[in-house]
């Protein structure tokens, strides 16, 4: 049977898929007891007995955790549920300290939402949300020697740091009519929730620390003939990709799974119903649990905790608080900025775009900052390997460097000195400039002085020059600012060259 | 020399308060009674004789120090083993938390601390509070000190028979669907479930957790009063607590003492008699009824027929959350662990050594009623019943101020006379389940010994959810006016166990 590329696969089948995107919340405590909510501690030392699931202990809301579920919501476009219930989804594994989950099920707290997402050409998809959930996260397992799978492992090690961590769970109702885009608007989509989740402030929205996990299922049905109406052609048996974590990582698991799929049906092969690990190494999928063998996770109302019941004034207070659609917000500063397509889309997929914004605010101008953010910084956070806001350097800091550029205090060379000085850890722009004497000359005798030891040096250029070869005068400018170590205002240079020459400049 | 165990825990309180006697006395008695009987009785999975000698000695310095002190300071308890406490092992009765010291203390736990009560030690009780006889327990029954052949109730046998025994004046109970009322009513003690959410659960190992609640066990219902109120009020890490005052069951004990009746309605559940109920029973509760009326109460009828349905929502709804909430007791954290090849077979392996036959049983039914295409049929159904009964109740309490009916059918059955049977084991409880299903608090109190067999009989008030002041003057009423008949509480009759040398 021969794998479809996935223009061919898209050539013959109608894609339906649908996306469950986790979130993990940046509440200071976890989702059901007062344990640090924080990434990266040593293994154990963020628990208790609630959190630990140890006999007696019981969970306790965390509001917090609601109020961020709710502002989602919200900006899901959802209906926010009167009274929701908690439940229990039980199942054996070490990680899950209680072994159950609280999780939502029949009455999640946000639910019937929708979420226009805008494609690289500036296309708005509409992708219906069916509901948005919370729940508390598994603890992580590592499995030591043998196979290092849990069934082959010499040992297994449990961190329960992570138990207890509130989630956020968005379930999108099936997508359909996205086609070949079906890739392209998955993507949009993911990026969208992370963004939005970002200018919430209700996660770090960091989806290679996992804090954005995602869950793509995808089922191929014939497309209807001519004629005919598409959504009346039933569903395909559906695969559910499990854990891809990048951006990147979603457009290639539907790229592969509706090239695998579509290989399948062209053979006559059945789809099976069944969830699917992802391989970054390889970008291809294997298979996991069937629906068949799937647990029956015997949900049942969380008899520990009452109802959720927002009242009506405090969803209206929260939905004051919302900030702008990233969307709205991009073709906002789009326009204000004046960038191109190009210029946004970079400044987008870079992550950049609150980067230029603040930088902006801090009174530098859009195409300067754009300038900094996207070239010298970015070249900068790709040989570090970490984003672009992580670099030691702030928005604030990039305006004040722009800004001894503008006085005309460094050009622009002195500039990237100053800046690599800022990412040495060296202080302020300011400070580095002084710091480090990277002042340009600005004095004019020492500039003649300069000058006329270059012209000494090299009387032929002189000759020239005089002769009205003007342009042989970058020379001497070369000469002069290699001697003034860059700091001379080279345009200056050239003026004092012409004086000293008798040409007018 | 007095002997202090046959005293009240109120007379204890203000004996130490005049001077007459110290904490350390009274706590060195009742640990010298346990080291005398409870070799026979079993009543004490575990006793802490260091660390309530302790307790006692702080208190007994600070009050000649002239400290204020709480009203039951000095005053020695016993704490069922279902609640965690730290630095004494808490088990539930299971093999599968043999030897599990808690990290930490539950809330009921560390308000008996503040309250500065020695406690004695953790009381038997069935495996994770599943029975009517504390035979389920995994470190053996414990034995009604009426009769040793007898079973003491459960699933807090350990801490009525503690009573019973005076080996302690006051205990800890746990009341999912009787657990604190049957065991009182037989061993002629007095067992109180408050109103749901009245006392934290937290630190309570869950058995049910929507019908759980823990509860005083005492000797007089002033004394079941005082620990009440220590017991009692809002905690932040239990959800499901209330937030409202602590009752002034205290007061209202005093009240019923005191004062007559008159204007109070007393309802007797038509459906909580006849058929299965032995004939003693019925008549000293008919023979309380009569003392409550000559106290000035009017009695009336009330019927209540969704109780019908109650024994069979219970044993749906309590295996559903107990197969649950017991799945955590898989080795990986705490507790017994039978290694095997890979973590699902130890998972197993530990389960299948721990855990007795009736937990298996129970977790069996729950997980089987959870399961997907049979919850509404099962979880589903059982929760529209207890939404009838909470109707029934409802309707009741238009009528009468408390309900009342025989806590148990019968007088404590033999130990092993219903083991083969859990139908008949269950029905023990037909009468104090609705409480639980409802939420609202009940009380049993002894009302005699039936005729037949000279054992106790119990007397069961419920009152309205958050009135749990109202069965503590009813109670209190009944009690003087059967102990002016007996001359003394019921307790003082039951037959002098042989002392161990
Ligand atoms: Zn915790």
């Amino acid at each position: 049977m021969k794998a479809l590329t996935y223009e061919q696969a898209m050539e013959q089948f109608d894609p339906v898929f649908g996306i469950e995107v986790h979130v993990e919340l940046n509440t200071a405590t976890k989702m059901f007891c007062g344990c640090a909510n924080e990434f990266g501690a040593e293994p154990n030392t963020q628990v208790c007995p609630v959190c630990l699931g140890l006999p007696g202990a019981m969970p306790v809301t965390n509001e917090k955790a609601v109020e961020s579920a709710i502002r989602l919501g919200l900006s899901l476009g959802c209906e926010i549920r009167e009274s929701s219930r908690f439940a229990r989804k039980n199942y054996f594994y070490p990680d899950l300290a209680k072994d159950y989950q609280i999780s939502q099920y029949d009455e999640p707290t946000c639910f019937e939402g929708s979420l226009d997402v805008v494609l690289d050409d500036g296309e708005v998809f509409t992708v219906g949300i069916e509901r948005a959930h919370m729940e508390e996260d598994a603890g992580k397992n590592t499995h030591k020697g043998g196979t290092g799978g849990i069934q082959g492992a010499d040992y297994s090690l449990v961190d329960y740091n992570r138990g207890g961590v509130p989630l956020v769970e968005i379930v999108t109702k099936p997508i359909t009519g996205a086609g070949a885009r079906t890739a392209e608007v998955a993507r949009a989509y993911v990026a969208t929730i992370r963004d939005i989740v970002k200018a919430l402030d209700i996660s770090d929205g960091r989806m290679e620390q996992g804090s954005v996990r995602a869950d793509v299922n995808l089922s191929l049905r014939p497309k209807a003939a001519a004629g005919e109406d598409q959504d009346a052609v039933p569903f395909g048996k559906r695969s559910e990709t499990k854990n891809v974590n990048s951006l990147r990582a979603i457009e290639r698991a539907i790229h592969h799974e509706a090239s695998r799929q579509a290989g399948l049906l062209l053979a006559g092969k059945p789809v099976v119903q069944e969830t699917r690990h992802w391989h970054e190494d390889t970008g291809s999928t294997t298979p996991g649990r069937s629906k068949e063998e799937a647990e029956d996770y015997r949900y049942f109302p969380e008899p520990d905790l009452l109802p959720v019941e927002p009242s009506r004034e405090w969803v209206e207070e929260l939905r004051g608080t919302l900030p702008e659609h990233p969307a709205k917000m991009r073709a906002r500063l789009k326009e204000e900025w004046g960038f191109s397509d190009t210029d946004m889309r970079d400044a987008v997929n870079a992550d950049a775009l609150s980067l230029i914004a603040d930088t902006v605010a801090a009174g530098a101008a859009p195409q300067s900052a754009r300038k900094w953010w996207m070239g010298e910084l970015a070249r900068t956070a790709n040989d570090r390997e970490v984003a672009l806001a992580e670099l030691p350097v702030t928005p604030a800091d990039v305006a004040e460097l722009q800004g001894l550029v503008d006085a005309g205090t460094i050009n622009d060379k002195l500039a990237r000195q100053a800046l690599e000085g800022v990412l040495a850890g060296e202080g302020s722009p300011r400070e580095v400039v002084e710091s480090r004497g990277l002042e340009v000359v600005s004095d004019d005798s020492a500039l003649e002085a300069a000058v006329d030891e270059a012209l000494a040096a090299q009387p032929d250029v002189l000759a020239k020059i005089q002769d009205g070869k003007v342009q042989a005068a970058g020379a001497i400018v070369g000469a002069v600012m290699k001697a003034t170590r860059g700091q001379a205002d080279a345009g200056r240079v050239r003026e004092i060259i012409l004086q000293r020459a008798g040409v007018e400049g | 020399m007095t002997d202090w165990t046959r005293a009240s825990a109120a007379q204890m309180a203000a004996a130490m308060k005049a001077g007459e006697v110290t904490s350390v006395e009274l706590t060195q008695a009742h640990l010298d009674r346990i080291a005398a009987v409870d070799a026979d009785v079993h009543a004490f999975l575990h006793v802490d004789a260091e660390g309530a000698l302790a307790t006692a000695r702080e208190v007994d310095e600070a009050r000649a120090a002239g400290e204020e002190l709480p009203a039951l300071a000095g005053v020695p308890i016993a704490v069922k083993d279902i609640l965690v406490t730290q630095g004494m092992p808490t088990t539930a009765g299971s093999r599968i938390l043999e030897g599990w010291e808690p990290p930490y203390d539950a809330t009921v736990t560390r308000k008996i601390r503040e309250a500065r009560m020695p406690i004695l030690g953790k009381t038997n009780m069935d495996e994770f509070a599943m029975g009517s006889s504390t035979e389920h327990s995994g470190y053996g029954p414990t034995r009604n000190p009426w009769d040793l052949d007898r079973i003491p109730g459960g699933s807090g046998g350990g801490s009525a028979a503690s009573l019973a025994a005076w080996e302690a004046p006051l205990a800890i109970g746990s009341d999912t669907g009787g657990s604190i009322r049957q065991p009182a009513s037989v061993t002629g003690t007095v067992g109180v479930k408050p109103t749901y959410g009245g006392v934290s659960r937290y630190g309570a190992i869950a058995l049910a957790s929507s019908l759980d609640q823990l509860g005083p066990c005492a000797r007089t219902v002033e004394d079941a009063a005082y620990l009440h109120e220590v017991m009692g009020g809002h905690d932040p890490m239990d959800a499901t607590s209330l937030d409202e005052p602590v009752p002034s069951c205290v007061d209202a004990a005093r009240q019923g003492r005191e004062e007559d009746l008159a204007g109070v309605r007393i309802g007797v559940i038509k459906e909580l008699s006849g058929e299965g109920y032995q004939a003693g029973v019925e008549q000293r509760f008919e023979e309380s009824l009569e003392l409550l009326k000559a106290r000035g109460a009017e009695v009336v009828e009330v019927s209540c027929p969704s109780f019908e349905y109650a024994l069979a929502a219970y044993y749906l709804i309590l295996p559903s959350e107990a197969s649950s909430n017991l799945a955590k007791f898989d080795s990986v954290r705490f507790g017994l662990r039978v290694e095997k090849a890979t973590v699902e077979k130890t998972m197993g392996a530990t389960r299948a050594e721990g855990f007795g036959d009736e937990v298996k049983r129970r977790i069996i039914l729950g997980t089987y009623a959870l399961s997907a295409g049979y919850y509404d049929a099962y979880y589903g159904s059982a929760q529209k019943v207890r939404t009838l009964i909470q109707r029934d109740f409802a309707a009741a309490f238009e009528q009468a101020d408390v309900l009342v009916s025989p806590t148990t059918p019968t007088t404590p059955f033999k130990l092993g006379e219903r083991l083969d049977d859990p139908l008949a084991m269950y029905l023990n409880d037909v009468a104090t389940i609705p409480a639980n299903l409802a939420g609202i608090p009940g009380m049993s109190l002894p009302s005699g010994t039936a005729p037949e067999d000279g054992l106790p009989t119990g007397f069961q008030i419920l009152a309205p959810a958050h009135e749990d002041a109202r069965m503590y003057r009813i109670g209190a009423a009944l009690e003087k006016a059967l102990a002016e008949q007996w001359g003394g509480h019921l307790t003082a009759q039951a037959p002098e166990l042989e002392v161990a040398k």
